[in-house]
């Protein structure tokens, strides 16, 4: 499989405070890979610089053989990256629909037709079709998750980075949006997704990687990455299952 | 699981079809006001024109797109400023007070990739400080000759009716021409990326929208559309005094008209210019009290109605008469929302 994602030297310093240090990251095309590691340890920064929300402090990012490390979030995204936000971050006083149809029309570059049709897909697939005029303010923690999820997919990515989506699930919830993500695997899409439920994340994953203190310590098939004593140390009593 | 043709996009619906019939009627009766109405009113009407353009603009400009200026009085004053000055430089006067917002429109671009880097209050505030800036500039300008301020000489050419009569079809055709950009532009797709940037700027990034560029329509069509109030304001008034363009007045008015209307509605605030410009009547637009009184139902209006009138309205009665949004309708009723 080609190489779609390439992150060389990424470090991301926060004033003094160093979040991602000197992190290579990569991503097959259709490849799906997992993030996992204790609270702070880096995975939703190394995320941020992926999509482009801010400038890495060093290091370069390419997506399909180009540069993109100087391009911007929404630049990335009309290219094929699409994310979703850890804290749901919908656009509260537009309708569960509205929100979608941005991103259709802006992330994908639809016409209004194929928008609609596009908007009204990531809707059905996600299970919000039936909400679909509701205001998004109005909607609960999960539904706004899932309201992530339509959304980033609607703007038709290549790669789609995924940051906690499927914390609090109910059993029959998580495996509802096993189904989903794999249903995109499916349509050739690439997912990066980082989550701390990982017998959800098994489920769908091939290759995980752990960070820690904002350096990746261990990656490769699940359970060789888990089975490595670093990150047997950094998740000693740090709750993860 | 239902097939895609079963779920459909709607914009309009039967209301808002009558209501633009009923605005097409009225806007045809309207055409012939000169004739209709006596002097006093078509006066009356074309300020009343002036103001339903500045509630649309600061609505399109913080209902819309979340960018709150205390400072709109600037493009007010350079529209008034701009018209004097073409007129002055041999421009036929009518096509001088067309010309001069779209001339302010264009000045306003540089100035937006200065003001639009500035957040929440840092925004209102700088724009505060632009229209001191250009209160200040304008008043060096030897033609204005400072405070004693100059006016629009080239409208004496005309007798009062005809005057009159100019002025105000000139002000119905700019308002409808302005009412109707920010119309289509909040129904374009352009317009729903300006919501989801009011919202959550960082998310709309994320989904493709280019921010920036984005504010950037709106904030030019805003000062467009009140450099037209300002030049309109000018025709009626045919004097231009610095400090009477660029008070912090018509700003007050703006916010007025809007939070009363219903701030990100978009047929409240042209309601709210309607209830002002019938305030302004009853009381006179005189002295301290007025404007307190103003101050004092705007503050009220932010705190225990803070969607407006129309607001109220939309969200009891579900009416959209001219809806900007969308609504997805099931073919199949078991889909249908709660809402
Ligand atoms: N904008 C910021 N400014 C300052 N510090 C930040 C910023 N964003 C993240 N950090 C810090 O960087 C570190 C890594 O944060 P990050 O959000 O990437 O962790 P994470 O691995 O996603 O954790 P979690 O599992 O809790 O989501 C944390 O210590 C955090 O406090
Ligand atoms: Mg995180």
């Amino acid at each position: 499989m080609p190489r779609v994602l390439t992150a060389v030297g990424i470090t991301k310093r926060f004033n003094a405070f160093t979040a991602v240090a000197d992190v290579d990251f990569h991503l097959d095309a259709n490849e799906a890979v997992g993030i996992v590691g204790p609270n702070g340890a880096g995975k939703t920064t190394l995320l941020n610089v992926l999509a482009g929300s801010y400038p890495p402090t060093a290091g370069t990012v390419t997506f399909g053989g180009a540069d993109v490390s100087r391009s911007n979030a929404a630049d990335r995204c009309r290219l094929g990256i699409a994310r979703s936000h850890q804290i749901p971050r919908p656009f509260g006083n537009m309708t569960v629909f509205e929100n979608v149809f941005v991103a259709a029309s802006m992330g994908a570059g639809a016409a209004r037709e194929q928008a609609y049709d596009g908007s009204i897909e990531s809707l059905r697939l996600c299970g919000m079709l039936a909400i679909a005029n509701r205001k998004a303010e109005t909607l609960g923690l999960l539904d706004r998750k899932r309201l992530e999820l339509a959304r980033a997919l609607a703007t038709g990515p290549q790669i789609l980075l995924l940051d906690e989506i499927g914390g609090g699930l109910t059993d029959a919830e998580a495996a509802e949006l096993v189904t989903i993500i794999r249903e995109l695997r499916g349509r050739g899409i690439a997912i990066v997704w980082i989550e701390h439920i990982l017998h959800v994340l098994l489920q769908v994953v091939e290759r995980l990687v752990c960070m820690d203190a904002g350096r990746i310590i261990a990656q490769g098939v699940p359970e060789e990455a888990l089975a490595h004593p670093a990150v047997v140390e950094a998740y000693l009593g740090s709750g993860v299952t | 699981m239902t097939p895609a043709a079963a779920v459909t996009v709607h914009r309009w619906n039967r209301a808002s079809i009558v209501t633009m019939t009923a605005l097409g009627l009225l806007v045809l009766v309207l055409a012939f006001g000169p004739a209709i109405f006596g002097a006093t009113l078509t006066d009356r009407m074309t300020t009343l024109f002036a103001y339903v353009i500045l509630a649309a603009m600061w609505n399109a400009l913080a209902g819309y797109a979340g960018l709150v200026s205390v400072g709109q009085q600037a493009f007010f004053g350079l529209g008034a400023y701009a018209a004097v000055k073409l007129s002055h430089g041999g421009v036929e006067v009518y096509l001088a007070l067309v010309l001069a917002p779209l001339i302010v429109g264009v000045l306003s671009l540089p100035l937006s990739s200065f003001a639009l880097r500035l957040r929440g209050g840092e925004f209102a505030i700088g724009m505060w400080v632009f229209a001191e800036l250009m209160h200040l500039l304008v008043n060096l300008d030897g033609l204005v000759q400072g405070e004693t301020g100059t006016s629009l000489i080239a409208l004496s050419s005309f007798g009062p009716d005809a005057r009159r009569a100019f002025n105000y079809w000139v002000a119905l055709a700019v308002m409808l021409a302005l009412v109707a950009a920010v119309f289509f532009l909040l129904r374009s797709r352009t317009g729903a990326a300006i919501q989801a940037i009011r919202d959550s700027e960082e998310a709309a990034a994320s989904i493709g929208v280019r921010v920036m560029a984005t504010k950037r329509l709106i904030f030019v069509l805003a000062a467009t559309g009140c450099a037209a109030a300002g030049a309109i304001t000018l025709s009626t008034l045919t004097t231009f005094q610095p400090k009477t363009y660029f008070s912090v007045q018509w700003t007050a008015y703006m916010i007025f008209m809007t939070l009363v209307g219903g701030l990100g509605t978009f047929e409240g605030p042209i309601v709210g210019a309607v209830i002002f410009f019938i305030v302004e009547t009853v009381f006179g637009a005189q002295g301290v009290w007025y404007l307190i009184g103003l101050g004092a139902a705007a503050l009220l209006f932010s705190l225990f109605l803070p969607r407006g009138i129309w607001g109220v309205l939309t969200d009891r009665f579900g009416i959209a008469l001219l809806p900007v949004g969308y609504r997805l309708r099931f073919a199949d009723a078991t889909k249908r929302t709660e809402s």
